[in-house]
């Protein structure tokens, strides 16, 4: 039973991922749609940010917006990635 | 948008896949407790250390492996674990078109297994380092980054299912903002560069609270806002930002 559910997950999740990459050389977008597709990331980044951060701690969704502020200021200072994510676990492990 | 032939970088692929790992590894930082967490819990819900550890081998997908472990436990039906599944998950034909669109040219033997290798992580780090896609031996730099997300994922899970919790909770609850981090580490870089993408970001952040308030489920509502906030790039992104 648990490995039909395991099948069946694992086919539904491939099925997303894979499709584009069959269709994607068949297709040729204009313009407008390759410019739509390049912003996807940004848009993407946002909406994986917010509002999950504040779930970090579900009962306390000011926590995750702390960590997420503190690692802004220091992405902007230009700190190395791996140092704004253990800022950002610092900061959460000390308030809470 | 014209990506530039004329810049052909001879850089060798175990070079490329080294530079992967490494920009990969703040996915690892993130992945491993939550791999953890997802072992601990799936051995609650009833299932077996081979049964945890090859969910994570053949879904890989964090969330959706959460949910059907918590499913899993309740009783709940197998087809409803399924489209669950699926309506969590469909969130990266999105991701995957824009990454596809990258690798455009490229043979399908290397983009079927990276496109399987897809994550809400592994798309935003290969997203924000679009050059490689048109390097000579590009492809083994995004090959290294969903290689470290997805040994690490399986490694964690299997990790979880044998020792259980072996991260303090307090500790393992603050990694938690891990991958929050990183989505902000790869974003501001962006933002710096580009002033105007924070309006990509932000028009999808608030469509995306938007559409959680309305109760839309968690999956749906960071595809209306990627789908929705990516719009706005139609007008705001330049052909050079491409």
């Amino acid at each position: 039973m648990i490995w039909i559910i395991i099948i069946g997950m694992a086919v539904v999740t491939m099925i997303p991922r894979i499709i584009p990459a069959f269709i994607v050389d068949k297709l040729l977008f204009p313009d407008w749609i390759n410019r739509w597709l390049s912003a996807i990331p940004y848009a993407a980044l946002g909406a994986l940010i917010f509002p999950g951060i504040m779930s970090v701690k579900p009962d306390q969704p000011h926590l995750g917006l702390f960590g997420g502020i503190f690692a802004i200021v220091l992405a902007y200072l230009g700190v190395h990635i791996i140092i704004v994510v253990i800022a950002a676990i610092a900061t959460v492990y000390l308030l809470t | 948008m014209e990506p530039n032939y004329t810049v052909v970088q001879a850089t060798s692929p175990v070079a490329l896949m080294k530079k992967g790992f490494s920009k990969g590894f703040p996915i690892m930082v993130g992945y491993i407790p939550i791999a953890i967490t997802y072992g601990v819990l799936a051995k609650q819900a009833g299932m077996s250390l081979t049964e945890l550890t090859f969910m994570s081998i053949l879904v890989f997908a964090g969330a959706s492996q959460f949910m059907g472990a918590n499913m899993i436990a309740v009783g709940a039906g197998v087809i409803e674990i399924i489209v669950a599944t699926f309506v969590l998950n469909s969130r990266h034909f999105v991701m995957s078109l824009s990454f596809m669109n990258r690798l455009r040219g490229s043979a399908l033997k290397w983009k079927l297994p990276l496109s399987m290798g897809l994550t809400d992580e592994t798309f935003a780090v290969t997203a924000i380092h679009p050059k490689e896609a048109n390097m000579k031996n590009g492809l083994f730099f995004y090959i290294g980054i969903i290689v470290t997300a997805y040994f690490s994922w399986v490694a964690g899970s299997f990790l979880g299912g044998v020792v259980g919790e072996i991260i303090p909770e307090r500790l393992s609850q603050s990694m938690g903002i891990a991958l929050y981090a990183m989505f902000i580490g790869l974003l501001v870089p962006s933002v710096k560069k580009n002033k105007k993408i924070v309006l990509i970001a932000v028009l999808a952040m608030l469509i995306n609270a938007l559409c959680v308030q309305l109760g839309i489920s968690t999956g749906w509502a960071i595809v209306l806002g990627t789908i929705i906030g990516g719009a706005a790039g139609i007008f705001i992104l330049k052909e050079e930002e491409a």
